[in-house]
């Protein structure tokens, strides 16, 4: 067993886990954190992406012990004061979002890239996606809400 | 107040979900939970000679360990087809016992052989390492084509034929073939797809001692259904004690339309050990055990005159059913597939014959378009061969074979009631630039790459529905959905639908569809549907049925709920009920102009009468409160049509093919919200493009998956697509009341041939089977170079 101590969504946290235990699982298992979702288990899909001290990861293949003393982001940290983040705006208004399964890694993700780039053009941002499957939407409205939150963010 | 059908309003479900605080089934947790873990045949087709559980019993944290004996000792029924498909010759259909555990034979790669349940999951996947099976490894029958030739996998079931199956007329057929100046042939393999939603099947389990209930949550696109399945054919447990609940899901596509193993498996056994139980399949898993789509093998021919017209059509196909037939199994190949193979078309005299076989893989089943996308397939890429043997334009000889006149009684089954299939072609045309293609291809030509063009016009039979036509069809059941409006006392209403989201928008286009015949803001209205305690039965999702077949019952409640108002209102202003119009959510006296709003209505429904007034605003005959129901079973399929172009890029040094334009332009009937049907268009578009170029399920000779995690199986990506270029035509429908036709598949049934014909342009008619990758399409630009070399 570790105790895994983490900064998540701006709370410390602190647990005795097995020393194996996922990040991904760390946050839905131990935290009850379950808008981090894991489709694949190989590190593909990216319905697990997070942001560790602010840069995204998979956290679906990330030790919760080798980020020991980071500060987490997940999606449930992202809306501040009941204001959802201008990417979540920006999914809801471009339609970017179908069952919602991949939609939480997806997100991160692109929050991210804006704060990497901040106007990335469309083949870009297709690109930098290219870590996250989403069956249902073909991927054109998330690459509009995407275009939508880089004239907000 | 504007009207909120033909609106893009933004969706109710998207604030949960873009936060994190979507509900879907491995979320859930009950308080003393054992964990399982399946253990699953490693071989295709093996006689299990001994199963020995005593190691992983002693195992650390197990809590039990069930197997195929104990399931069958509690006679406990196995998984079901759900269509009853007759021969030619009129035999019955060859249906094998499918248990949920397997007990003496394993027949496919995955297949469950016990079960593990302990205390956490990492002891219950060490307890399932220590279960030893003792297998007898039989020779697999892995290849569709070959099944008839090989040993029979079932017990009675010869040849491993399912059914030979016949619609339409060989004769006629024949006499037309007769006729014919050119016969146009085509040989075709539809890839077999892994449905791959994103979120892998689960199920938690939790018996209540007390109340001897189980309560299932699962994946499912169809929890009534699940539970009369589990009910009526497992005897898991009765009815009124079996709760099942499909929380939020994430994507099904058809893959959890049926009841698994799994979910028979750990009800069963939650009351047995008497603990909640949770199983979250791992990926691979899936891919193993999630029913697969498509896998056909064609061979089918069109018979033209030299000006283009068709005369006659047949189709012989091999369907690959896997190892079970399963709840859509049997009649996505036949019913599903048959009719639609002749397509947009004219054409006086047609058969479809399919030979179903049982093969060691995983069972085949429904998947987005179901037997649609497969006939569009067919008959698609024999129209694109004709017009490039009789040198014909691609549109022209499609206009020239488009029914004019509505009602069109297509060749085999289907009347279709409205369309414009002219129209929707022209339109395209339009859109996509069709009559620039020339130049654009010359510029491809001047830096080396080649283009194709492709066009594909489709139908579809949707809104799976009409009762009397399922059934007599071969149905288990009739197919109506159901609804229920509830108007509470304060003005909030609840509206319970039959129907299931996984991903359709229902919360949001139910609500839009509620507030326009109540006359209230969407805001006051919540969509229920997914738990078996809450609504009414209803048959789920499926078959692009939500809205032409679940949202009419929502409309038929609704409009019930103001009837009754009217007599309500009527009382309560002192007025005859004819004097009564009901607007905008009021019910207005026309002569005196006093009014009443639905919600005073709703009100006075439950809290009759007030203190010092005698009388009751109950009218005599009435009862109190303010609920209606209504099951809604349309007389006909729906029929959404429309006509996709394709432009596609090859670069012949690498082979690889990048889709420079697609352009598609539908008709769907009247559009409730255009914003999400142009995401059900994008979505579908994207899986048929998956299927024509980048995903397949393959099989080794040995029956073991070579494709099943996401590093073997293409999952298409966000960089494999161009921008999609949408355009609408508008028939209504005339079977339902809002005029509504479908549009989950209609992508994902047009796209394939649309993309594999523009792929076949560019390489000049040279044949290639999809998926079209980069090492099939270099391989075929190398033989194109060949034999331009020889030719010149």
């Amino acid at each position: 067993m570790t105790k895994v101590t983490l900064e998540v969504n701006g709370k410390k946290v602190s647990k005795e886990v097995p020393d194996h235990t996922l990040l991904s699982v760390f946050l839905r298992d131990n935290l009850n954190l379950t808008g981090t979702h894991v489709g694949c288990d190989t590190s593909q899909c990216g319905a697990c992406v997070v942001h560790v001290n602010g840069k995204s990861i998979k956290s679906c293949s990330t030790l919760a012990a080798d980020v020991e003393g980071s500060k987490v982001t997940t999606i449930e940290g992202l809306a501040k004061d009941g204001k959802l983040h201008p990417m979540q705006a920006a999914f809801k208004k471009t339609h970017g979002l179908q069952c919602g399964y991949c939609t939480p890694g997806m997100v991160m993700s692109a929050v991210d890239l804006l704060q990497t780039k901040k106007n990335p053009s469309d083949q870009e941002i297709r690109e930098w996606l290219e870590g996250n499957i989403c069956r249902c939407t073909g991927y054109q409205n998330i690459v509009a809400a995407v275009k939508e939150a880089a004239t907000k963010m | 107040m504007a009207s909120l059908v033909g609106s893009r309003v933004e969706r109710k479900e998207d604030t949960r979900f873009l936060q994190g605080k979507g509900r879907y089934t491995a979320d859930i947790n009950i308080a003393n939970q054992t964990y399982a873990v399946f253990v699953r045949s490693p071989h295709a087709r093996a006689k299990i000679k001994s199963v020995d559980t005593s190691k992983a019993l002693k195992s650390s944290g197990v809590v039990g360990v069930l197997t195929g004996k104990e399931i069958a000792e509690d006679k406990i029924g196995g998984l079901i087809a759900g269509w009853a498909i007759r021969s030619e010759d009129g035999s019955e259909m060859k249906v094998p016992a499918n248990p949920p555990l397997a007990k003496d034979i394993a027949n496919f790669v995955g297949e469950p052989i016990a079960v593990v349940f302990a205390e956490t999951l990492d002891e219950a996947k060490e307890g399932a390492e220590k279960v030893k099976v003792d297998y007898k490894v039989l020779k697999a029958v892995v290849d569709p084509a070959e099944a008839m030739k090989s040993d029979a996998i079932h017990d009675g079931v010869e040849k491993n034929l399912c059914y030979d199956w016949l619609l339409g007329d060989r004769k006629a057929v024949d006499e037309a073939f007769a006729k014919a100046d050119k016969i146009i042939k085509v040989d075709l393999i539809n890839n077999r797809l892994v449905p791959n939603a994103m979120e892998p099947r689960a199920c938690v389990v939790d018996y209540n001692i007390a109340s001897e209930e189980i309560t299932l949550y699962t994946t499912s696109q169809n929890p009534h259904l699940s539970r009369l399945v589990m009910s009526a054919f497992g005897g898991v447990a009765p009815e009124n004690k079996l709760r099942v609940v499909a929380p939020d899901v994430g994507g099904g596509f058809g893959s959890k339309i049926n009841v698994y193993n799994e979910e028979i498996v750990c009800s069963w056994a939650s009351k047995k050990i008497e603990r909640p139980i949770k199983w979250v399949a791992e990926r691979t898993e899936s891919f193993l055990t999630d029913t697969h789509g498509r896998d056909h093998v064609t061979h089918a021919e069109l018979a033209v005159t030299n000006d283009g017209k068709f005369l006659g059509f047949k189709n012989e196909t091999i369907a690959n059913l896997g190892a079970y037939a399963r709840v859509f199994g049997t009649v996505t190949p036949t019913y599903l597939f048959g009719p639609c193979a002749t397509g947009v078309y004219v054409i006086p005299a047609a058969y479809s014959n399919v030979k179903a076989v049982y093969t060691n893989t995983a069972p085949v089943d429904a998947y987005r378009g179901a037997g649609r996308p497969e006939a569009t397939y067919t008959i698609e890429r024999l129209v694109e061969k004709a017009a490039m043997e009789l040198g014909m334009d691609k549109t022209e000889i499609r206009m020239k074979n488009f029914p004019t006149q509505f009602p069109f009684k297509q060749t085999l089954v289907h009347t279709v009631d409205s369309g414009d299939y002219v129209a929707g072609l022209e339109k395209a045309k339009q859109m996509a630039d069709y009559a620039g293609f020339e130049s654009r291809r010359k510029q491809s030509e001047a830096n080396g790459k080649l283009r194709g063009i492709g066009v594909s016009s489709y139908f579809e039979a949707c809104g799976i529905a009409p009762s009397a036509a399922v059934m007599s069809l071969g149905c288990g059941v009739g197919l109506w959905e159901s609804a229920e409006v509830r108007f509470n006392p304060t003005g909030q209403i609840s509206v319970f639908t039959g129907a299931h989201s996984h991903g359709q928008s229902h919360d949001t286009t139910f609500a839009q569809i509620a507030a326009d015949e109540l006359g209230v803001p969407m805001e006051n209205i919540d969509v229920v549907h997914g738990d078996t305690d809450k609504g009414t039965f209803g048959m789920g999702t499926y078959g692009s049925r939500s809205l032409t077949v679940g949202g009419i019952a929502i409309v038929n409640a609704c409009k019930k709920i103001v009837a009754k108002g009217k007599r309500v209102a009527a009382k309560m202003l002192e007025v005859n009920e004819d004097e009564i119009e009901f607007k905008d959510g009021e019910f207005v006296a026309l002569k005196s102009n006093k009014k009443k709003t639905i919600g005073e209505v709703a009100f006075a429904c439950y809290l009759p009468g007030q203190r010092d007034e005698m009388k009751s605003p109950i009218p005599e005959g009435d009862e109190p409160g303010l609920i209606e129901s209504s099951f809604f079973d349309p007389a006909n399929f729906s029929f959404p049509a429309g006509s996709h172009i394709c432009e596609v890029e090859i670069d012949p040094d690498t082979g690889n093919v990048k889709v420079e334009k697609y352009t598609a332009v539908d008709d769907f009937g009247r559009i409730v919200n255009p914003m999400i049907v142009e995401g059900q268009v994008h979505g579908g578009i994207a899986q048929g493009i998956g299927q024509a170029l980048h995903e397949n399920t393959q099989y080794d000779e040995t029956g073991q998956l070579m494709t099943a995690s996401y590093m073997d199986y293409t999952m298409p990506r966000a960089d494999n697509f161009p921008e999609f270029n949408l355009g609408f035509t508008c028939t209504h429908a005339t079977s339902n009341p809002l005029g509504v036709k479908g549009c989950g598949e209609a992508g994902a049934i047009a796209s394939p041939p649309t993309v594999m014909n523009a792929v076949i342009d560019a390489l000049g008619g040279q044949e290639i089977s999809m998926p079209a990758t980069a090492e099939k399409v270099w391989k075929a630009c190398k033989s194109m170079k060949k034999s331009n070399a020889k030719a010149a």
